[in-house]
């Protein structure tokens, strides 16, 4: 095994392939989901593919698909979709120190096929091996996302297709939020989680009155907040890990 | 239903755009200057912040012409919440909240 910081682009590329490929597990039943949920909203196989292939982000095209249910107007179902991307930005300010020296166009397609998943395993790579050369790291990082986004697609294709099977007697509407309530359990790992969650429950009922689901807004606002004040709290007093 | 063709075409080249760019944003243009860390504090939360409160309304306010919310629903609701919180798997998660939904539903 090649010590990190002398690993050769391709050497980087294998590694990042084997730690990234057993998410495939992972992205292979939401990204059906996806696809069922989204058809059964309205969308043809074709939006739904686009779809994916456009955004690459379940929670953000689940929300998105649940607001135009709701009859929002667009730029609220766009706000809203973002807001649940901005993790994104997130992750591109972490790994911009390993990342920001490669050309602009492994940059550009590196930020495209930017999945949590990829965050992930790169980031936990390149924290514990600062040394690995621009270009190894760039390798990893393509290897670790390989195989994920082709699954993402073909699995929302499948999920279409199937979803375009159910015959419409069979009620699927409550799929949606299931699929979001899934979401949210393993989310909750810590205290702030766990109040930022219930905070924007609280908040999106008291506010559902509010026009344009501008309520919901409001509430994520409280909510983020609220989250940022508990973590705070608990790292003076020291129960912060 | 979703009727309007033009609204999911917006909305799926308006995410798409605006996703790129969130993923962009750092890694590309602003290269390695790094986010304050009360921003990171915040950004941390933006996921659990949206996504319960996109959710509760249809939850727990009840539909139009009932005066209390859909016990079925609620339940159903309740156990995927806990499964995801017990389990930390998604996938689990859904396959018991449609379980519960759709024994209920037969049962009432």
């Amino acid at each position: 095994m090649t010590a990190p910081r002398n690993m050769s682009a391709r050497q980087a590329f294998w590694a990042g392939l084997r730690v990234g490929a057993p998410f495939v597990l992972i992205v292979a039943p939401f990204g059906m989901v996806f696809g069922v949920v989204a058809t059964e909203a309205g969308l043809n196989v074709l939006q739904t593919l686009a779809f994916s292939i456009a955004v690459i982000a379940g929670a953000a095209q689940l929300t998105a698909t649940e607001l135009m249910v709701q009859d929002a107007p667009v730029f609220i179902v766009l706000l809203t979709a973002l807001a649940v991307n901005l993790r994104m930005a997130m992750y591109s300010a972490s790994l911009a120190p390993h990342l920001g020296a490669a050309p602009i166009w492994q940059r550009a397609l590196m930020s495209y096929l930017m999945v949590d998943q990829a965050y992930a395993v790169g980031v936990q790579q390149f924290e514990q091996h600062p040394d690995m050369p621009v270009d190894a790291k760039v390798g990893y990082y393509f290897g670790a996302v390989i195989l994920l986004c082709p699954t993402w697609y073909l699995s929302t294709l499948g999920g279409a297709l199937l979803g375009n099977a159910i015959p419409p007697s069979i009620p699927v509407a409550f799929a949606v939020p299931i699929a979001f309530l899934a979401l949210i359990g393993p989310m909750l790992r810590t205290l702030a989680h766990m109040v930022a969650a219930f905070v924007s429950v609280t908040a999106a009922l008291l506010f559902a009155f509010v026009p344009y689901n501008l309520g919901l807004m409001i509430a994520a606002l409280l909510a983020m907040g609220a989250g940022a004040l508990v973590e705070l709290w608990l790292i003076r007093r020291g129960r912060w890990s | 239903m979703i009727q309007s063709q033009g609204t999911i075409w917006l909305v799926i080249i308006g995410l798409g755009i605006g996703s790129f760019l969130l993923r962009f944003s750092f890694l590309g243009l602003i290269g390695k200057r790094q986010l304050p860390e009360w921003a990171l504090r915040l950004l941390r939360y933006t996921p659990v912040a949206v996504i319960p409160g996109l959710m509760a309304p249809q939850i727990f306010l009840p539909a139009d012409g009932s005066t209390l919310p859909d016990p079925v629903k609620l339940a159903a609701a309740a156990v995927t919440v806990a499964i995801g919180l017990w389990t930390r798997n998604v996938i689990a998660a859904m396959a018991a909240g449609v379980g519960v939904l759709a024994v209920l539903s037969w049962l009432i």
